[in-house]
């Protein structure tokens, strides 16, 4: 069996455990403890307040953790507030969070909830057909550097992206029931494994 | 149901695990932020205050709000009292990013609630029984919370709350197709949520606790009752060191399930707000009777 943690201190959790559930072969776990993340093959860190959420990571001490698993090469995903965590920059503070990834990210990029939507779109590298895109109060990445692979765009704003292990996501693919991007991540999970 | 009521729940759903404070200016509000809440609630008077000074409480000054809407980079939401759609317009207009139709306020209808599938903006609002969440959620309700006694620092009513809507969900998951309809009849609440419940157990929208959560034990114990999150009003600005007890508080809620936790985050926090019972308040400023 394949392990995916889903970091489990605030926010969308519940929804990528149930949606991994549908996808064979894997248990999903919860985490929030140190010694909960030592026998992961992937993590995910969902949607929520990413000043929350730094802020637990911070205080509960599992930033370190996380980002020794990180430079092993474990395959993580950040999907909205998770992306924020994992940019090397955030457009207008000094401070990033577990400095991950080589990308600079624009918090509340679309604005306030009046402004949050639903779409869809192809991302060619993941899969032929459209997958639906919600983005809540959603941040998007203004820059990427060297090593950085955009996946998908939408009106010139980078809404996916993946860099070696990392993945980063603006939109929530665990508020639809849509399983293709959770598919594509275990499958990075399962080549890792081999 | 419409994209914009999903967008609206898909919100609510980024909350859960979080803890969302009552703010009256911008520099509560940073201190809230700073603390680790998910969201904070503007309001001109916290509940407690409402109550010692009593008068009509209305929504708040549009440029106080602004002011925190600026301030923070977290979602803000405000409070519209029952009724008053226009108050919500003006919310909405503001951009806020979530409108409380409360009970904290003073009504401006005591028929009717705000016809909230008219708005773009979502609404939360509070509920003592399942019929009354699912009525909120009729009239397009995207998350609910309990109404407990807002101002009391007193959280049993919160807990009774809960617990009676817990109750009547797990009721209604042992009835049978042919005695649903029956059910809406006996609760006065629409079929389609009534089936809705009976199916899955739970409600359609996330539930957070609210009214008389003071203390970190108080928001794990609401989180242990099921509870999606928590609304903590006066219990932090009425309490001796705020920005302490805002901080337990966060870590509680997060943690809600390791007793070794909360008993570290507890202790040396400062003086809890100072409590009311409950039995001693008049029904007249029973704020959990208004609305139904």
């Amino acid at each position: 069996m394949i392990k995916i943690g889903v970091l489990s201190l605030q926010g969308g959790v519940e929804e990528h455990l149930d949606l991994l559930n549908q996808i064979p072969k894997i248990t999903p776990l919860p985490v929030k403890k140190k010694e909960e993340f030592a026998d992961l093959d992937g993590l995910i860190l969902p949607g929520g307040e990413s000043t929350t959420l730094n802020k637990l990571l911070n205080i509960f001490k599992i930033k370190e953790p996380i980002i020794e698993l990180a430079k092993q090469g474990l395959p993580i995903w950040g999907t909205c507030a998770g992306m924020i965590l994992m940019a090397k920059e955030i457009k207008g503070q000094d401070n990033s969070h577990l400095n991950l990834m080589d990308i600079t990210v624009k918090r509340n990029g679309y604005g306030n909830q009046l402004a949050s939507f639903k779409t869809e779109a192809v991302i060619p590298k993941i899969a032929k057909q459209k997958i639906p895109l919600v983005f809540i109060r959603a941040p998007y990445i203004s820059e990427v550097r060297a090593n950085v692979e955009v996946l998908l765009k939408l009106d010139d704003k980078i809404v996916a992206a993946e860099q070696n292990n990392l993945l980063v996501t603006s939109f929530h693919p665990e508020l639809d029931q849509d399983l293709t991007m959770h598919r594509y991540f275990v499958e990075k999970v399962r080549q890792n494994i081999d | 149901m419409n994209e914009r009521y999903e967008l609206n729940k898909n919100l609510a759903q980024m909350l859960k695990g979080g803890v969302i404070m009552d703010v009256t200016n911008p520099k509560e509000a940073k201190i809230a932020e700073e603390a680790g809440a998910v969201a904070v609630m503007a309001l001109e008077r916290v509940p407690a205050d409402i109550r010692k000074q009593g008068g009509v409480s209305r929504a708040s000054d549009p440029a106080m709000i602004k002011g925190i809407i600026e301030a923070v980079s977290i979602p803000v939401m405000a409070k519209a009292r029952i009724g008053h759609f226009v108050e919500a317009q003006v919310l909405e207009a503001l951009g806020v990013d979530y409108i409380d139709e409360s009970e904290v306020l003073t009504p401006a209808d005591e028929d009717n609630h705000i016809d909230k599938t008219k708005f773009e903006v979502p609404f939360v609002c509070g509920a003592t029984s399942l019929a009354e969440a699912l009525r909120r959620i009729g009239e397009g309700a995207s998350m609910i919370r309990t109404k407990g006694e807002a101002g009391t620092g007193n959280v049993v009513e919160a807990v009774r709350h809960m617990r009676t809507i817990n109750a009547e969900m797990r009721q209604l998951t042992t009835l049978d197709s042919e005695e649903l309809m029956a059910a809406a009849k006996e609760h006065r609440a629409p079929f389609e949520l009534i089936k809705y419940v009976a199916e899955n157990g739970r409600l359609p929208v996330v539930n957070f606790a609210a009214g008389g959560v003071a203390t970190p034990a108080d928001a794990a114990l609401m989180m242990q009752l099921g509870c999606d999150g928590v609304f903590v009003g006066s219990g932090i600005f009425k309490s001796g060191s705020p920005a302490k007890r805002a901080d337990a508080i966060v870590k509680a809620t997060a943690h809600y399930d390791d007793p070794q936790i909360i008993t570290e985050v507890s202790e040396n926090i400062g003086e809890a707000m100072v409590g009311i019972n409950i039995s001693t308040l008049p029904d007249n400023e029973k704020l959990a009777d208004r609305g139904w």
